[in-house]
């Protein structure tokens, strides 16, 4: 029975409920959680907005915690932060979205091709793979042994179920497609492998310098307009993950609608099919209730465990977790907890911590023995973009790729806005072994050459606003102009064109290779007795600055003009 | 026994009642008979904690009585809410009787579906450069105008309303416009262009202003996209709706919270500020299989010009975008003072191009807000260095951002522009930059276009 109502939070009275129960409250059954007890009161956040809630409505609980539903009919879905389907809502209900709503997240009645992987008779536990269903081109959805399950198979059929039919028997106990399991309990690997191998992005300035590897966590902080979503988009779209689960958490309405009609439009790189056949989307916008964009963000991470556990590297982004911990926020001050730092509980650190753990990537459990990865890409939203503040300071301890986005480049329209000064990548060095393997043996040297061009540039610059540009030498004024290439050239990259948007690793290592042999070839020139003003004429600089658009052939041609070029420059002074 | 606990700030905390619901509208009577309407914000036990949109002014603890009415505040729609004029609780302001209702909407509204929207890509064309040119708007997106005192955001506006057309398109078109405490002069200045241009005839006004209760805001701008809503979705116009001032709308908001002595968040106002907004600005855009539209325009003032304040820093988290006055423009005297660097939509790159505007658009914007900003940084270089100090480049740089201000972002108050001829004009600036400069603008566009301008 309600006691008492204030906005998300309902007190109630509520004798046989345990910690984290899934409770239906008031007349209109909305979805609550039970949060804390305290003797037989019980603090609920509920999912739904609470309007029209009187003190004595009953309160039921369903004595099972909020669990989400996995299965085939995950891929190309659209959830909200309880995992309802949006798409079957709106069927029902319309263009808005209704209180009280209840719609199973997976279809009861589609019939799934189920093909057994094992045999009768095997021993299985779980984890082990009993068999797969093609769910998209691009994705076969591995049935595995729930949890609680193990033994000898004594059944296991084959050819179209619905995910609540039997398809095999372990030891007794019928084993169906779908699976429940609680949203805030961390599915664990096998065993946790280091980070060693990139998740390849097809950006610049993230795969060649600050990179993050799969099974990493990584975190994009920035001012509003700085560019976020954008990247958080592209990364969605273009990197080499089997599985990606966007999470669009307290965000806006239109961006969720821009993937849903962008993806099953783009195709993906390596396959040529659209992106959509491995997307899931998780949708608690900016305007949905508060308490449900709380649990967004544990929804997205459990379906993604459970695509990990079945052997893929999965790909998690949430946009944004400012948004998540503005959640906690609002109900620790409804619970009147004490507050912490900016009004935020004392229990943000460990929260954000737990959620970027949960990160990695290594042996999966069960059987056949395979490998898995969970890569976490989380935005971060910092009020007035002030990156002292809580949930920024609580991110970086634990997220291992920072990418600062900076409100002056956004302004200028250098995109992606990431500020190569400030960001750092603590994978760097493990996956310059890769690259420097996969790619071109230069590569970590190319990288350490551009940081190193672009870092004298910020000290020059400073100079130079304070005494002009004559004031520095001809060596210097060079690395000026390198640097302005690596920026204008190589670090921007339009989301929007269709042939930038996407770099792969060999082009992105030619186009930075150019442009260092650029700076090498004028050293030596400068050092000849050439004119720096010469230098910032040659001609090849236009298709330096057309490489972004060019085909990796293209490029390589660059190469002898650029040496052409200072070989004349050089004649001619000496001639 | 019902009895009143504690009248604080807009609060009234009564206790002894029964069978009141979170959210429910009241009302309280005086012992005079006035009826006061109030919102419960929370129950517990026998007690409701009640706010009182039209205040607490000359509330006695005794004496009063409430009415609870079972439902939220509701706004009465049919088609004759176009041409009204209402308070900002919702009750006629110009002598006419009430809306023989269709229906009644609670104002709150719910959240629109992620997967009922359609994506906002008509482009609006709005006669003004800087926003057609850089920062496009579109229609059912939801663009706010951040401004200072004393900047002329309500003339930019109403141009805005005056001017605002899409290509080929002949459909319904209607001005919902909510006042929120500003001063009597700036609303008649909206109604007295709504009147001038005959607009108001499919315009719905709610007026709360600086003297009116302050609480009310609260309520208001809910008013106001109800109609919006109700406009756009059942008679499939679309409406645009114009907002202003949001400040007084967050200030209110905070009186609330200080009163309720909740923990406060950045500069007292309350943590929930952000969500609290993005309920309303959310209620913009387009849905599936409807022609109809929201497209919205708030105004807010910076208190101090400080882009960081928590007001503009959480609209500018949640809208699409936002158009930023400059002062150091207005200064120089420059109408309309939009200063496009800090100035962003969205929305741009999905609703400008080939077949929507023209296939330069893209690249002529992302070069003019390069060369403009490299053109800043120049200025300030000058006044360290002087003139002499510049390279033959970032002379040409200056220029152009002299130039630009002069021609491309300065217009007046009555020039409509087309988008061919923002394009035409930003072509003939660029011819100031060399060739080689201009790296955001493809070969093959810069061959086919150049010579235009
Ligand atoms: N790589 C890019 N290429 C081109 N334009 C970009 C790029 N990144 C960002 N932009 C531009 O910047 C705008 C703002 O980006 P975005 O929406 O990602 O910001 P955000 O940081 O997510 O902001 P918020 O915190 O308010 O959500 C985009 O609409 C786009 O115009
Ligand atoms: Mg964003």
């Amino acid at each position: 029975m309600i006691k008492k109502v204030a906005g998300p939070l309902v007190i109630a009275e509520l004798t046989e409920a345990k910690k984290a129960d899934l409770v239906f409250v008031g007349k209109q059954r909305l979805i609550g959680e039970v949060i804390e007890l305290r003797g037989s009161s019980a603090s609920i956040q509920v999912y739904e907005e609470t309007a029209g809630l009187k003190v004595g409505d009953p309160v039921e609980s369903t004595g099972a915690p909020l669990s989400v539903e996995l299965g085939p009919g995950m891929i190309g879905a659209i959830f909200d932060g309880i995992q309802r389907p949006l798409d079957k809502l709106m069927l029902q209900a319309g263009a808005f979205i209704p209180r009280g709503l209840y719609v199973d997240p997976l279809s009861r009645t589609k019939k799934w091709p189920f093909v057994p992987l094992a045999a009768i008779g095997d021993e299985v536990k779980e984890g082990d793979i009993l068999g797969t269903v093609q769910e998209t081109a691009l994705v076969s959805h591995k049935i595995m042994v729930p949890p609680g399950i193990s033994g000898k198979i004594e059944k296991l059929d084959s050819g179209d179920f619905t995910i609540e039919e039997t398809i095999a028997v372990v030891s007794g106990r019928p084993v169906a497609m779908l699976q429940k399991s609680p949203v805030r309990r961390r599915r664990r690997l096998g065993k946790k492998e280091p980070v060693s191998v990139p998740l390849v992005t097809g950006q610049r300035v993230v795969d060649t310098l600050f990179p993050i590897g799969k099974g990493g966590a990584a975190c994009v902080p920035g001012p509003f307009g700085a560019g976020k979503t954008v990247i958080q988009h592209q990364f969605a779209k273009w990197s080499d993950a089997d599985i990606i689960v966007y999470v669009g958490c307290g965000e806006r309405g239109n961006e969720m609608t821009d993937v849903l009609k962008e993806f099953p439009e783009l195709k993906d790189p390596k396959s040529g099919r659209p992106l959509m056949e491995r997307t899931i989307l998780i949708a608690n916008t900016s305007n949905m209730p508060i308490a449900a964009r709380e649990a967004s963000v544990y929804t997205g991470a459990a379906i993604a465990e459970y695509f990990r556990d079945m052997g893929y590297h999965v790909a998690l982004f949430a946009d944004s977790t400012s948004r998540w911990a503005e959640a906690l926020r609002e109900m620790s001050g409804r619970l009147e907890e004490m507050p912490g730092e900016e009004g935020y509980p004392a229990y943000l650190g460990s929260r954000l911590a737990d959620f970027y753990e949960r990160a990695g990537g290594g042996r999966c459990q069960g059987k056949p023995e395979r490998d898995g990865s969970l890569t976490i890409i989380g935005s971060v939203s910092p009020p007035g973009g002030d990156l002292s503040e809580p949930v920024v300071q609580n991110t970086l301890r634990v997220a291992k790729v920072f990418w600062g986005l900076d409100e002056t480049l956004a302004h200028k329209r250098h995109f992606p806005a990431i500020n190569w000064l400030l960001s750092y990548s603590l994978y760097a060095d493990n996956l310059g072994r890769y690259f420097n393997e996969k790619v071109s043996e230069n590569f970590s040297r190319l990288r350490q050459q551009a940081l190193k061009l672009l870092a004298q540039e910020a000290d020059l610059e400073e100079i130079v606003r304070l005494v002009g540009l004559e004031s520095i030498s001809p060596k210097e004024q060079l690395v000026l102009f390198v640097a302005k290439s690596l920026r204008e050239d190589f670090l921007y990259q339009s989301a929007f064109d269709p042939v930038d948007q996407y770099s792969s690793l060999g082009k992105q290592h030619l186009i930075l290779q150019t442009i260092l042999d650029l700076y090498q070839l004028g050293e030596k020139a400068l050092g000849l007795g050439v004119e720096i003003e010469s230098i910032r004429k040659i001609g090849v600089m236009e298709k330096i600055a057309r490489a972004r658009f060019s085909t990796e052939a293209e490029i390589l041609a660059i190469g002898p003009l650029l040496t052409d070029e200072f070989n004349n420059l050089r004649s001619g002074k000496n001639g | 026994m019902v009895k009143v606990n504690e009248i604080a700030g807009p609060l009234v905390l009564v206790q002894g009642v029964s069978g009141v619901a979170f959210d429910e509208l009241v009302e309280v009577v005086l012992p005079t008979g006035e009826v006061r309407s109030g919102k419960v914000l929370e129950v517990s036990d026998d007690k409701a904690l009640i706010q009182v949109f039209e205040g607490t002014e000359g509330l006695e603890i005794k004496n009063l009585t409430f009415r609870f009415k079972g439902k939220g505040l509701e706004l009465p729609v049919s088609r004759d809410i176009l041409g009204r004029i209402f308070s900002g609780l919702g009750r006629p302001l110009d002598g006419a009787p009430p809306v023989l209702p269709e229906k009644k909407l609670d104002v709150n509204g719910s959240p629109i579906n992620p997967f009922a929207r359609d994506y906002p890509d008509d482009f609006i064309q709005t006669g003004i450069s800087t926003i057609d040119g850089l920062n496009t708007l579109s229609r059912g997106q939801k663009l706010p105008i951040f401004s200072g005192s004393g900047l002329p955001h309500s003339r930019i506006a109403a141009q805005i309303a005056r001017q605002a057309s899409v290509k080929n398109k002949d459909e319904k078109f209607a001005v919902v416009f909510g006042a929120l405490g500003i001063t009597y002069e700036e609303s008649e200045f909206f109604i007295a262009n709504f009147r001038k241009t005959g607009a108001i005839e499919n315009s719905v006004l709610f007026i709360n202003l600086a003297s009116d209760p302050a609480i009310e805001r609260i309520a208001t701008p809910r008013l106001a996209l109800t109609a919006a809503e109700y406009l756009a979705f059942d008679l499939e116009m679309h409406v645009l709706v114009i907002i202003t001032d949001m400040t007084n709308y967050c200030e209110s908001l905070r009186e609330v919270s200080a009163a309720r002595r909740e923990v406060p968040g950045r500069r007292g106002y309350p943590g929930y500020l952000y969500t609290d907004m993005a309920t309303l600005y959310e209620r913009a855009g387009r849905i599936k299989g409807k022609n109809g539209s929201i497209t919205l325009l708030p105004i807010l003032t910076m208190p101090d010009d400080d882009k960081t304040h928590p007001i503009p820093d959480l609209t500018g988290y949640i809208t699409e975008g936002q158009i930023i006055l400059g002062r150091d423009l207005e200064r120089k005297g420059i109408y309309p003072p939009i200063d496009p660097l800090p100035s962003l939509s969205r929305l741009r790159d999905k609703a400008i191009g080939s077949g929507r505007t023209r296939e330069d658009h893209a690249g002529v914007a992302n070069q003019l807000f390069a060369a403009y900003a490299r053109g800043r940084e120049v200025r300030e270089l000058v006044v360290i260095l002087g003139e002499a100090a510049l390279s033959e480049v970032d002379k040409k740089y200056l220029h152009f951002a002299d130039e630009f201000e002069d021609k491309f972002i300065r217009q007046s108050e009555s020039e409509n522009r087309t988008i061919e001829t923002t394009l035409k004009l930003a072509w003939s600036l660029l011819k100031i930059l060399p060739r080689e400069e201009l790296k955001r603008i493809k070969d093959e566009i810069i061959d086919k276009y150049a010579d235009q301008g």
